[in-house]
Protein backbone atom coordinates (compact mmCIF):
# COMPACT_ATOMS: atom_id res chain seq x y z
CA UNK A 1 0.00 0.00 0.00
CA UNK A 2 2.50 2.52 0.94
CA UNK A 3 5.09 1.55 -1.69
CA UNK A 4 2.24 1.87 -4.08
CA UNK A 5 1.39 5.23 -2.90
CA UNK A 6 5.19 6.05 -3.16
CA UNK A 7 5.59 5.08 -6.76
CA UNK A 8 2.47 6.50 -7.65
CA UNK A 9 3.62 10.17 -6.36
CA UNK A 10 6.89 9.48 -7.81
CA UNK A 11 5.53 9.08 -11.22
CA UNK A 12 3.01 12.01 -10.99
CA UNK A 13 6.21 14.06 -9.71
CA UNK A 14 8.27 13.20 -12.92
CA UNK A 15 5.33 13.83 -15.17
CA UNK A 16 4.54 17.21 -14.00
CA UNK A 17 8.90 18.03 -14.50
CA UNK A 18 8.89 16.37 -17.72
CA UNK A 19 5.68 18.61 -18.66
CA UNK A 20 6.93 21.61 -17.21
CA UNK A 21 10.23 21.51 -18.92
CA UNK A 22 8.05 21.06 -22.21
CA UNK A 23 6.11 24.31 -21.43
CA UNK A 24 9.13 26.35 -20.96
CA UNK A 25 10.66 25.49 -23.84
CA UNK A 26 7.46 25.89 -25.94
CA UNK A 27 6.51 29.26 -24.01
CA UNK A 28 10.52 29.94 -25.62
CA UNK A 29 9.42 29.21 -29.02
CA UNK A 30 6.69 31.15 -28.99
CA UNK A 31 7.37 34.80 -27.06
CA UNK A 32 9.57 36.31 -29.63
CA UNK A 33 6.56 35.47 -32.37
CA UNK A 34 3.39 36.82 -30.01
CA UNK A 35 6.52 40.13 -29.06
CA UNK A 36 7.00 40.54 -32.62
CA UNK A 37 2.85 40.81 -33.23
CA UNK A 38 2.49 42.81 -30.20
CA UNK A 39 4.97 45.16 -31.09
CA UNK A 40 3.29 45.85 -34.83
CA UNK A 41 0.50 47.12 -33.22
CA UNK A 42 1.93 49.30 -30.71
CA UNK A 43 3.55 53.13 -31.90
CA UNK A 44 7.33 54.67 -31.55
CA UNK A 45 5.94 56.29 -28.27
CA UNK A 46 4.31 53.34 -26.44
CA UNK A 47 6.83 50.33 -27.82
CA UNK A 48 9.14 51.40 -25.09
CA UNK A 49 6.59 52.43 -22.05
CA UNK A 50 3.94 49.55 -22.68
CA UNK A 51 5.78 46.10 -22.95
CA UNK A 52 2.37 44.26 -22.38
CA UNK A 53 1.72 41.25 -24.75
CA UNK A 54 -1.75 42.72 -25.52
CA UNK A 55 -1.33 46.11 -26.37
CA UNK A 56 -3.16 48.62 -24.24
CA UNK A 57 -4.21 50.15 -27.84
CA UNK A 58 -4.39 48.41 -31.21
CA UNK A 59 -2.69 50.83 -33.81
CA UNK A 60 -3.42 49.13 -37.44
CA UNK A 61 -1.28 52.22 -38.78
CA UNK A 62 1.74 50.26 -39.23
CA UNK A 63 0.46 47.74 -41.22
CA UNK A 64 -1.61 50.88 -43.36
CA UNK A 65 2.35 52.66 -43.77
CA UNK A 66 3.99 49.74 -44.16
CA UNK A 67 1.59 48.52 -47.05
CA UNK A 68 1.18 51.57 -48.57
CA UNK A 69 4.13 53.76 -48.05
CA UNK A 70 6.93 51.09 -47.74
CA UNK A 71 5.87 48.97 -50.28
CA UNK A 72 5.63 46.06 -48.62
CA UNK A 73 2.14 45.11 -50.58
CA UNK A 74 4.56 45.26 -53.68
CA UNK A 75 7.20 43.01 -51.81
CA UNK A 76 4.89 40.59 -50.04
CA UNK A 77 3.51 40.17 -53.94
CA UNK A 78 6.57 39.49 -55.68
CA UNK A 79 7.79 36.87 -52.79
CA UNK A 80 4.14 34.84 -53.48
CA UNK A 81 5.16 35.51 -57.38
CA UNK A 82 8.62 33.74 -56.77
CA UNK A 83 7.69 31.04 -54.73
CA UNK A 84 4.10 29.85 -56.86
CA UNK A 85 6.86 30.11 -60.18
CA UNK A 86 9.34 28.30 -58.64
CA UNK A 87 7.41 25.91 -57.22
CA UNK A 88 5.49 25.14 -60.50
CA UNK A 89 8.85 24.89 -62.09
CA UNK A 90 10.26 22.51 -59.87
CA UNK A 91 7.25 20.08 -59.75
CA UNK A 92 6.97 19.97 -63.27
CA UNK A 93 10.79 19.90 -64.47
CA UNK A 94 11.51 17.17 -61.06
CA UNK A 95 9.06 15.12 -61.43
CA UNK A 96 9.61 14.82 -65.13
CA UNK A 97 12.87 13.59 -65.35
CA UNK A 98 12.31 11.28 -61.84
CA UNK A 99 9.85 9.40 -63.90
CA UNK A 100 12.64 8.95 -66.59
CA UNK A 101 15.03 7.48 -64.28
CA UNK A 102 12.68 5.47 -62.46
CA UNK A 103 10.73 3.68 -65.59
CA UNK A 104 12.37 4.35 -68.55
CA UNK A 105 16.03 3.41 -70.38
CA UNK A 106 18.39 5.45 -71.90
CA UNK A 107 22.33 5.66 -72.12
CA UNK A 108 23.62 7.99 -69.19
CA UNK A 109 20.89 7.67 -66.86
CA UNK A 110 22.58 6.74 -63.96
CA UNK A 111 25.85 8.92 -64.67
CA UNK A 112 23.13 11.50 -64.81
CA UNK A 113 20.84 10.54 -61.81
CA UNK A 114 24.62 10.21 -59.96
CA UNK A 115 25.33 13.58 -60.70
CA UNK A 116 22.19 15.01 -59.09
CA UNK A 117 22.88 12.79 -56.38
CA UNK A 118 26.43 14.56 -56.01
CA UNK A 119 24.62 18.03 -56.00
CA UNK A 120 23.15 17.21 -52.53
CA UNK A 121 26.05 16.42 -51.05
CA UNK A 122 28.95 18.90 -52.11
CA UNK A 123 29.31 22.24 -50.64
CA UNK A 124 29.84 24.81 -52.51
CA UNK A 125 29.98 27.55 -50.30
CA UNK A 126 30.71 30.64 -53.17
CA UNK A 127 28.92 29.33 -55.86
CA UNK A 128 26.64 33.05 -55.38
CA UNK A 129 30.15 34.44 -56.93
CA UNK A 130 29.83 32.54 -59.86
CA UNK A 131 25.83 32.55 -60.41
CA UNK A 132 26.23 36.60 -60.20
CA UNK A 133 28.70 36.15 -62.57
CA UNK A 134 26.26 33.47 -64.90
CA UNK A 135 23.53 35.97 -65.14
CA UNK A 136 25.14 38.87 -65.86
CA UNK A 137 26.72 36.93 -69.73
CA UNK A 138 23.04 36.14 -69.80
CA UNK A 139 21.53 39.32 -69.29
CA UNK A 140 19.40 37.69 -66.77
CA UNK A 141 21.12 39.40 -63.77
CA UNK A 142 18.37 41.68 -61.92
CA UNK A 143 15.23 39.85 -63.79
CA UNK A 144 12.48 37.99 -61.88
CA UNK A 145 13.58 34.96 -65.09
CA UNK A 146 17.20 35.00 -63.90
CA UNK A 147 16.18 34.27 -59.83
CA UNK A 148 13.34 31.42 -60.87
CA UNK A 149 15.71 29.71 -63.04
CA UNK A 150 18.29 29.96 -60.09
CA UNK A 151 16.09 28.66 -57.33
CA UNK A 152 14.38 26.28 -59.76
CA UNK A 153 17.76 24.72 -60.01
CA UNK A 154 18.30 24.66 -56.43
CA UNK A 155 15.27 22.41 -55.41
CA UNK A 156 16.14 20.22 -58.15
CA UNK A 157 18.09 17.55 -56.51
CA UNK A 158 16.48 17.02 -53.63
CA UNK A 159 12.73 16.24 -55.53
CA UNK A 160 13.99 14.37 -58.00
CA UNK A 161 15.19 12.03 -55.29
CA UNK A 162 12.22 12.16 -53.23
CA UNK A 163 10.18 11.32 -56.41
CA UNK A 164 12.32 8.98 -58.16
CA UNK A 165 12.40 6.96 -54.52
CA UNK A 166 8.59 7.19 -54.29
CA UNK A 167 8.08 6.26 -58.21
CA UNK A 168 10.35 3.24 -57.75
CA UNK A 169 8.02 1.99 -54.68
CA UNK A 170 4.74 2.41 -57.22
CA UNK A 171 3.52 -0.41 -58.52
CA UNK A 172 3.25 -0.43 -62.90
CA UNK A 173 -0.04 -2.09 -63.01
CA UNK A 174 -2.00 1.11 -63.48
CA UNK A 175 0.60 2.83 -66.39
CA UNK A 176 0.71 -0.47 -68.12
CA UNK A 177 -2.74 -0.57 -68.48
CA UNK A 178 -3.18 3.06 -69.83
CA UNK A 179 -0.36 1.94 -72.65
CA UNK A 180 -2.26 -0.76 -73.63
CA UNK A 181 -4.92 1.70 -73.85
CA UNK A 182 -2.97 3.65 -76.14
CA UNK A 183 -1.49 6.72 -73.78
CA UNK A 184 1.81 8.30 -74.64
CA UNK A 185 4.77 8.46 -72.25
CA UNK A 186 3.54 12.04 -71.27
CA UNK A 187 0.42 10.96 -71.39
CA UNK A 188 1.18 8.78 -68.45
CA UNK A 189 3.04 10.81 -66.55
CA UNK A 190 0.47 13.42 -66.36
CA UNK A 191 -2.91 11.43 -65.97
CA UNK A 192 -1.04 8.28 -63.93
CA UNK A 193 2.13 8.77 -62.44
CA UNK A 194 1.31 13.20 -61.39
CA UNK A 195 -1.91 12.23 -59.41
CA UNK A 196 -0.79 8.92 -57.85
CA UNK A 197 1.97 10.97 -56.08
CA UNK A 198 -0.24 13.46 -54.41
CA UNK A 199 1.42 12.61 -51.13
CA UNK A 200 5.00 13.06 -52.09
CA UNK A 201 4.25 16.20 -54.23
CA UNK A 202 2.69 17.86 -50.91
CA UNK A 203 6.11 17.60 -49.68
CA UNK A 204 8.00 18.88 -52.49
CA UNK A 205 5.43 21.58 -52.70
CA UNK A 206 5.99 22.37 -48.89
CA UNK A 207 9.70 22.12 -48.65
CA UNK A 208 10.37 24.06 -51.45
CA UNK A 209 8.09 26.56 -50.84
CA UNK A 210 9.47 27.55 -47.57
CA UNK A 211 12.85 27.25 -49.11
CA UNK A 212 12.12 30.09 -51.77
CA UNK A 213 9.87 32.19 -49.22
CA UNK A 214 12.61 32.41 -47.22
CA UNK A 215 15.47 32.81 -49.47
CA UNK A 216 18.19 35.69 -48.75
CA UNK A 217 21.45 35.40 -50.42
CA UNK A 218 20.75 35.02 -53.93
CA UNK A 219 17.95 37.38 -54.19
CA UNK A 220 20.40 39.62 -52.57
CA UNK A 221 22.88 39.47 -55.27
CA UNK A 222 20.30 39.00 -57.98
CA UNK A 223 18.14 42.32 -57.76
CA UNK A 224 18.97 45.79 -57.65
CA UNK A 225 16.00 47.17 -58.57
CA UNK A 226 13.69 47.66 -55.89
CA UNK A 227 10.50 47.39 -57.38
CA UNK A 228 11.39 43.46 -58.14
CA UNK A 229 12.91 42.58 -54.54
CA UNK A 230 10.84 39.84 -52.16
CA UNK A 231 10.33 39.91 -48.77
CA UNK A 232 13.71 38.89 -47.14
CA UNK A 233 16.06 41.31 -48.94
CA UNK A 234 13.14 44.14 -48.59
CA UNK A 235 13.39 43.93 -45.26
CA UNK A 236 17.06 44.43 -44.90
CA UNK A 237 16.95 47.56 -46.82
CA UNK A 238 14.13 48.32 -44.65
CA UNK A 239 16.11 47.93 -41.34
CA UNK A 240 18.89 49.74 -43.05
CA UNK A 241 16.63 52.57 -43.72
CA UNK A 242 14.64 53.33 -40.86
CA UNK A 243 16.85 51.75 -38.66
CA UNK A 244 14.89 52.99 -35.14
CA UNK A 245 11.34 52.63 -36.14
CA UNK A 246 10.55 49.25 -34.65
CA UNK A 247 6.76 49.37 -35.29
CA UNK A 248 7.35 49.26 -38.33
CA UNK A 249 9.91 46.65 -38.86
CA UNK A 250 7.96 44.72 -36.56
CA UNK A 251 5.04 44.87 -38.81
CA UNK A 252 7.29 43.78 -41.87
CA UNK A 253 8.62 41.25 -40.38
CA UNK A 254 5.13 39.99 -39.38
CA UNK A 255 4.10 40.37 -43.12
CA UNK A 256 7.23 38.17 -44.20
CA UNK A 257 6.03 35.76 -41.17
CA UNK A 258 2.76 35.42 -40.80
CA UNK A 259 2.65 33.15 -44.15
CA UNK A 260 4.71 30.78 -44.06
CA UNK A 261 3.37 29.87 -40.28
CA UNK A 262 -0.04 29.23 -41.67
CA UNK A 263 1.02 27.19 -44.46
CA UNK A 264 3.37 25.28 -41.97
CA UNK A 265 0.18 24.68 -39.99
CA UNK A 266 -1.91 23.62 -42.29
CA UNK A 267 1.00 21.30 -44.15
CA UNK A 268 2.37 20.20 -40.80
CA UNK A 269 1.90 16.70 -41.25
CA UNK A 270 3.72 16.56 -44.78
CA UNK A 271 6.92 19.03 -43.47
CA UNK A 272 7.52 16.47 -40.52
CA UNK A 273 7.19 13.29 -42.15
CA UNK A 274 9.37 14.65 -45.22
CA UNK A 275 11.89 16.13 -42.38
CA UNK A 276 11.92 12.52 -40.85
CA UNK A 277 12.17 11.10 -44.14
CA UNK A 278 14.92 13.33 -45.51
CA UNK A 279 16.89 12.35 -42.19
CA UNK A 280 16.85 8.47 -42.51
CA UNK A 281 18.06 8.58 -46.24
CA UNK A 282 20.37 10.96 -45.74
CA UNK B 1 11.76 3.33 -83.98
CA UNK B 2 14.65 2.36 -80.68
CA UNK B 3 16.36 5.81 -81.94
CA UNK B 4 12.95 8.00 -81.51
CA UNK B 5 12.27 6.30 -78.05
CA UNK B 6 15.59 7.04 -76.73
CA UNK B 7 14.94 10.55 -78.27
CA UNK B 8 11.42 10.58 -76.52
CA UNK B 9 13.52 9.60 -73.07
CA UNK B 10 15.89 11.60 -73.18
CA UNK B 11 12.94 14.64 -73.64
CA UNK B 12 11.88 14.08 -70.25
CA UNK B 13 15.19 14.49 -67.93
CA UNK B 14 16.33 17.27 -70.95
CA UNK B 15 14.63 20.56 -68.58
CA UNK B 16 16.34 18.83 -65.46
CA UNK B 17 19.91 18.57 -67.24
CA UNK B 18 19.76 21.79 -69.27
CA UNK B 19 19.27 23.85 -65.75
CA UNK B 20 21.21 21.83 -63.44
CA UNK B 21 24.12 22.37 -66.34
CA UNK B 22 23.60 26.12 -66.57
CA UNK B 23 23.13 27.06 -63.25
CA UNK B 24 25.09 24.24 -61.29
CA UNK B 25 28.00 22.66 -62.97
CA UNK B 26 28.72 25.88 -65.20
CA UNK B 27 29.35 27.78 -61.87
CA UNK B 28 30.94 25.03 -60.52
CA UNK B 29 33.97 24.74 -62.49
CA UNK B 30 34.36 28.65 -62.74
CA UNK B 31 34.73 28.90 -59.51
CA UNK B 32 37.80 26.50 -59.49
CA UNK B 33 38.86 28.37 -62.62
CA UNK B 34 38.24 31.96 -61.05
CA UNK B 35 40.02 31.08 -57.87
CA UNK B 36 43.21 31.11 -59.85
CA UNK B 37 42.57 34.91 -60.89
CA UNK B 38 42.74 38.41 -59.60
CA UNK B 39 39.55 39.77 -61.41
CA UNK B 40 37.24 42.62 -60.14
CA UNK B 41 34.25 41.57 -61.93
CA UNK B 42 33.63 44.20 -64.80
CA UNK B 43 36.52 44.47 -66.84
CA UNK B 44 36.88 41.97 -69.48
CA UNK B 45 40.56 41.14 -68.53
CA UNK B 46 41.27 39.07 -65.78
CA UNK B 47 45.12 38.69 -64.44
CA UNK B 48 45.94 34.86 -64.02
CA UNK B 49 47.69 34.78 -60.46
CA UNK B 50 48.09 30.57 -59.72
CA UNK B 51 47.58 30.28 -56.32
CA UNK B 52 48.61 33.30 -55.07
CA UNK B 53 45.07 33.70 -53.82
CA UNK B 54 44.71 31.01 -51.93
CA UNK B 55 48.47 31.86 -50.61
CA UNK B 56 46.70 34.99 -49.03
CA UNK B 57 44.03 33.16 -47.37
CA UNK B 58 46.05 30.57 -45.69
CA UNK B 59 48.87 32.77 -44.90
CA UNK B 60 47.62 36.67 -44.51
CA UNK B 61 44.24 36.83 -44.15
CA UNK B 62 43.56 37.10 -40.16
CA UNK B 63 39.89 38.61 -40.91
CA UNK B 64 38.93 35.46 -42.64
CA UNK B 65 40.53 32.80 -39.71
CA UNK B 66 39.19 34.74 -37.17
CA UNK B 67 35.44 34.82 -39.16
CA UNK B 68 36.38 30.97 -39.13
CA UNK B 69 36.83 31.25 -35.81
CA UNK B 70 33.52 32.54 -35.01
CA UNK B 71 31.75 30.08 -36.97
CA UNK B 72 33.75 27.13 -35.25
CA UNK B 73 32.63 28.81 -31.92
CA UNK B 74 28.74 29.10 -32.98
CA UNK B 75 29.19 25.40 -34.39
CA UNK B 76 30.50 23.96 -31.29
CA UNK B 77 27.85 25.61 -29.06
CA UNK B 78 24.68 24.02 -31.71
CA UNK B 79 27.09 20.63 -31.47
CA UNK B 80 26.77 20.60 -27.82
CA UNK B 81 23.76 22.84 -26.64
CA UNK B 82 21.66 22.78 -29.33
CA UNK B 83 21.73 19.16 -30.14
CA UNK B 84 21.84 18.27 -25.71
CA UNK B 85 18.00 20.02 -25.83
CA UNK B 86 16.63 18.58 -28.88
CA UNK B 87 17.74 14.99 -27.35
CA UNK B 88 16.26 15.64 -23.88
CA UNK B 89 13.22 17.11 -25.74
CA UNK B 90 12.99 14.06 -27.57
CA UNK B 91 13.58 11.76 -25.22
CA UNK B 92 10.82 13.49 -23.03
CA UNK B 93 8.25 13.35 -26.15
CA UNK B 94 9.14 9.75 -26.30
CA UNK B 95 6.90 8.57 -23.78
CA UNK B 96 3.17 7.54 -23.99
CA UNK B 97 2.25 10.88 -23.74
CA UNK B 98 -1.51 13.17 -24.69
CA UNK B 99 0.65 16.65 -25.64
CA UNK B 100 2.87 15.22 -27.86
CA UNK B 101 1.61 16.35 -31.05
CA UNK B 102 1.27 19.91 -29.45
CA UNK B 103 4.78 20.53 -28.37
CA UNK B 104 6.24 18.82 -31.75
CA UNK B 105 4.41 21.58 -33.17
CA UNK B 106 5.30 24.04 -31.79
CA UNK B 107 8.99 23.06 -31.69
CA UNK B 108 8.85 23.46 -35.16
CA UNK B 109 8.06 27.06 -35.77
CA UNK B 110 11.39 28.43 -35.11
CA UNK B 111 13.08 26.34 -38.01
CA UNK B 112 10.53 27.16 -40.70
CA UNK B 113 10.79 31.19 -39.96
CA UNK B 114 13.53 32.96 -42.17
CA UNK B 115 17.18 33.39 -41.18
CA UNK B 116 16.29 37.11 -41.29
CA UNK B 117 12.86 37.29 -39.70
CA UNK B 118 14.76 35.66 -36.42
CA UNK B 119 17.47 37.59 -36.53
CA UNK B 120 15.95 41.01 -36.58
CA UNK B 121 13.20 39.83 -34.20
CA UNK B 122 15.82 39.08 -31.43
CA UNK B 123 17.58 41.74 -32.44
CA UNK B 124 14.98 44.05 -31.20
CA UNK B 125 14.50 41.65 -28.15
CA UNK B 126 18.01 41.90 -27.19
CA UNK B 127 19.80 44.85 -29.13
CA UNK B 128 17.71 48.00 -29.79
CA UNK B 129 19.71 51.05 -29.95
CA UNK B 130 17.86 52.53 -27.42
CA UNK B 131 18.74 50.05 -24.79
CA UNK B 132 15.70 49.65 -23.56
CA UNK B 133 14.81 46.09 -24.70
CA UNK B 134 12.79 43.31 -23.29
CA UNK B 135 15.89 41.03 -21.93
CA UNK B 136 17.65 44.03 -19.94
CA UNK B 137 14.29 45.09 -18.86
CA UNK B 138 14.03 41.19 -17.37
CA UNK B 139 17.43 41.22 -16.07
CA UNK B 140 16.88 44.68 -14.17
CA UNK B 141 13.68 43.10 -13.07
CA UNK B 142 15.10 40.06 -11.01
CA UNK B 143 17.85 42.70 -9.24
CA UNK B 144 20.89 41.64 -11.96
CA UNK B 145 21.07 45.00 -13.54
CA UNK B 146 25.13 44.56 -14.01
CA UNK B 147 24.30 42.18 -16.57
CA UNK B 148 22.28 44.53 -18.73
CA UNK B 149 23.98 45.91 -21.44
CA UNK B 150 24.30 45.79 -25.37
CA UNK B 151 24.70 41.97 -25.80
CA UNK B 152 25.64 42.32 -29.72
CA UNK B 153 27.54 45.07 -29.59
CA UNK B 154 30.12 44.23 -26.85
CA UNK B 155 32.80 41.86 -28.47
CA UNK B 156 32.59 39.53 -25.21
CA UNK B 157 29.00 38.34 -25.58
CA UNK B 158 28.69 38.94 -29.06
CA UNK B 159 29.83 35.58 -30.65
CA UNK B 160 27.73 33.45 -27.86
CA UNK B 161 24.49 35.47 -28.38
CA UNK B 162 24.74 34.53 -32.30
CA UNK B 163 24.70 30.93 -30.88
CA UNK B 164 22.07 31.22 -28.44
CA UNK B 165 19.78 32.53 -31.18
CA UNK B 166 20.78 30.05 -33.41
CA UNK B 167 20.14 27.06 -31.45
CA UNK B 168 16.62 28.72 -30.71
CA UNK B 169 15.88 28.71 -34.25
CA UNK B 170 17.41 25.07 -35.07
CA UNK B 171 16.87 23.08 -32.06
CA UNK B 172 13.38 21.58 -33.07
CA UNK B 173 14.57 20.03 -36.56
CA UNK B 174 17.13 18.31 -34.27
CA UNK B 175 14.48 17.36 -31.80
CA UNK B 176 12.02 16.25 -34.87
CA UNK B 177 15.26 13.80 -36.04
CA UNK B 178 15.96 12.36 -32.53
CA UNK B 179 11.78 11.49 -32.03
CA UNK B 180 11.44 9.90 -35.05
CA UNK B 181 15.07 7.69 -33.96
CA UNK B 182 13.27 6.67 -30.78
CA UNK B 183 10.41 5.82 -32.20
CA UNK B 184 11.75 3.22 -34.41
CA UNK B 185 13.06 1.43 -31.29
CA UNK B 186 10.86 -1.67 -30.27
CA UNK B 187 9.64 -1.62 -27.25
CA UNK B 188 9.77 -4.86 -26.18
CA UNK B 189 13.51 -3.92 -25.74
CA UNK B 190 12.97 -2.18 -22.79
CA UNK B 191 10.45 -4.26 -21.39
CA UNK B 192 12.06 -7.42 -21.50
CA UNK B 193 15.05 -5.13 -19.66
CA UNK B 194 12.40 -3.73 -17.17
CA UNK B 195 11.86 -7.97 -16.50
CA UNK B 196 15.49 -8.37 -15.60
CA UNK B 197 15.63 -5.68 -13.13
CA UNK B 198 17.27 -2.58 -15.63
CA UNK B 199 17.05 0.90 -14.07
CA UNK B 200 15.76 3.63 -15.96
CA UNK B 201 19.60 4.44 -16.56
CA UNK B 202 20.64 1.16 -17.35
CA UNK B 203 17.80 0.74 -19.95
CA UNK B 204 19.56 4.40 -21.57
CA UNK B 205 23.17 3.30 -21.32
CA UNK B 206 22.25 -0.10 -22.74
CA UNK B 207 19.77 0.21 -25.22
CA UNK B 208 18.97 3.81 -26.31
CA UNK B 209 22.40 5.08 -26.77
CA UNK B 210 23.95 2.78 -28.65
CA UNK B 211 20.74 2.03 -31.30
CA UNK B 212 20.86 5.95 -31.30
CA UNK B 213 24.37 6.51 -32.30
CA UNK B 214 23.85 6.64 -36.31
CA UNK B 215 21.46 9.44 -35.53
CA UNK B 216 22.75 10.96 -33.62
CA UNK B 217 26.34 10.75 -35.94
CA UNK B 218 23.83 12.05 -38.85
CA UNK B 219 22.17 15.15 -36.70
CA UNK B 220 25.98 16.38 -36.17
CA UNK B 221 27.02 16.32 -39.45
CA UNK B 222 24.07 18.44 -40.61
CA UNK B 223 24.24 20.31 -37.70
CA UNK B 224 28.06 21.50 -38.45
CA UNK B 225 27.48 21.90 -42.08
CA UNK B 226 24.54 24.05 -41.50
CA UNK B 227 25.74 26.00 -38.87
CA UNK B 228 29.48 26.70 -40.62
CA UNK B 229 27.43 27.88 -43.63
CA UNK B 230 24.78 30.07 -41.44
CA UNK B 231 25.34 33.83 -42.06
CA UNK B 232 21.43 35.71 -43.14
CA UNK B 233 20.39 35.37 -39.09
CA UNK B 234 23.37 37.27 -38.72
CA UNK B 235 22.45 39.94 -40.78
CA UNK B 236 19.29 40.06 -39.17
CA UNK B 237 20.77 40.48 -35.82
CA UNK B 238 23.52 42.97 -36.27
CA UNK B 239 22.10 45.24 -39.43
CA UNK B 240 24.58 44.50 -41.97
CA UNK B 241 26.43 42.25 -44.46
CA UNK B 242 29.50 42.98 -42.28
CA UNK B 243 28.57 41.27 -39.29
CA UNK B 244 31.04 43.07 -37.32
CA UNK B 245 32.48 41.27 -34.35
CA UNK B 246 30.69 38.45 -35.69
CA UNK B 247 31.29 37.71 -39.17
CA UNK B 248 31.15 34.22 -40.21
CA UNK B 249 33.10 32.83 -43.78
CA UNK B 250 30.37 33.26 -45.84
CA UNK B 251 29.90 36.66 -44.89
CA UNK B 252 33.72 37.37 -45.84
CA UNK B 253 32.82 35.55 -49.09
CA UNK B 254 30.26 38.20 -50.04
CA UNK B 255 32.28 41.38 -48.30
CA UNK B 256 35.54 40.01 -51.00
CA UNK B 257 32.69 40.19 -53.70
CA UNK B 258 30.49 42.85 -53.05
CA UNK B 259 33.01 44.97 -50.80
CA UNK B 260 36.03 44.94 -52.12
CA UNK B 261 34.69 43.37 -55.86
CA UNK B 262 37.71 40.60 -55.44
CA UNK B 263 35.80 38.14 -57.45
CA UNK B 264 38.97 35.79 -57.39
CA UNK B 265 39.26 36.09 -53.88
CA UNK B 266 36.26 35.46 -53.34
CA UNK B 267 36.12 32.13 -55.03
CA UNK B 268 39.12 30.77 -53.85
CA UNK B 269 37.48 31.19 -50.08
CA UNK B 270 34.67 29.57 -51.05
CA UNK B 271 36.97 26.44 -52.07
CA UNK B 272 38.79 26.80 -49.33
CA UNK B 273 35.74 27.52 -47.05
CA UNK B 274 34.37 24.17 -48.76
CA UNK B 275 37.48 22.14 -48.47
CA UNK B 276 37.63 22.59 -44.69
CA UNK B 277 33.26 21.63 -44.76
CA UNK B 278 34.17 18.40 -46.54
CA UNK B 279 36.90 17.44 -44.52
CA UNK B 280 35.13 17.96 -41.07
CA UNK B 281 32.02 15.87 -42.25
CA UNK B 282 34.66 13.39 -43.64
CA UNK B 283 36.30 12.86 -40.19
CA UNK B 284 32.87 12.58 -38.75
CA UNK B 285 31.73 10.32 -40.67
CA UNK B 286 35.25 8.01 -40.14
CA UNK B 287 34.32 8.38 -36.77
CA UNK B 288 30.97 7.25 -36.90
CA UNK B 289 32.45 4.14 -38.83
CA UNK B 290 35.08 3.11 -36.46
CA UNK B 291 32.28 3.65 -33.34
CA UNK B 292 30.45 0.95 -35.31
CA UNK B 293 32.91 -1.94 -35.42
CA UNK B 294 33.77 -1.41 -31.88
Amino acid sequence: MNTSFYYKTKKISINVLIHAFLLAVAVTCLFPLLWMIASSFKTQETIFSDISLIPKQFHFMNYWIAIKECDFGRYFLNSIFYTVSVVCGIVIVSSLAAYAFSRFKFPGKNIFFYMFMAAMMIPIPGSFVALYILLNKLHLRNTPLGYILCMINVGLSTSIFLLKTFFDKMPKELEDAARIDGCSKLGIWWHVALPLSGPVLAVVVVFNALAVWNEYILALIIFDTKTSMPLQVALQTFQGEFVTNYPLLMAGLTIAAVPIIILYLVMQKYIIKGVTQGAVVG
Amino acid sequence: MKIKDTLENYCFVLPAITIFTVFYIIPFFWVFQLGLFDWDGILPTKIFVGLANFKEIIFQDKSWWQSMGNAGWVTLIALTFQNALAFLLAMACDREMKMKNFYRVIFFIPPVLSEIVVGMVWGFIINDVSGANIINRMLIGIGLPQLAHSWLNDPKTALTTVAIVHCWKGFGWGFLIFLAGLQTIPRELYEAARVDGANAWQQFKGITMPLMVPVIVLVAILTVLGTMQAFALIIGLVGGELGGHTSVPVLRILASMRGSSRFGYACAQGITFGVVLVMISFIQYRFSQKGKHN
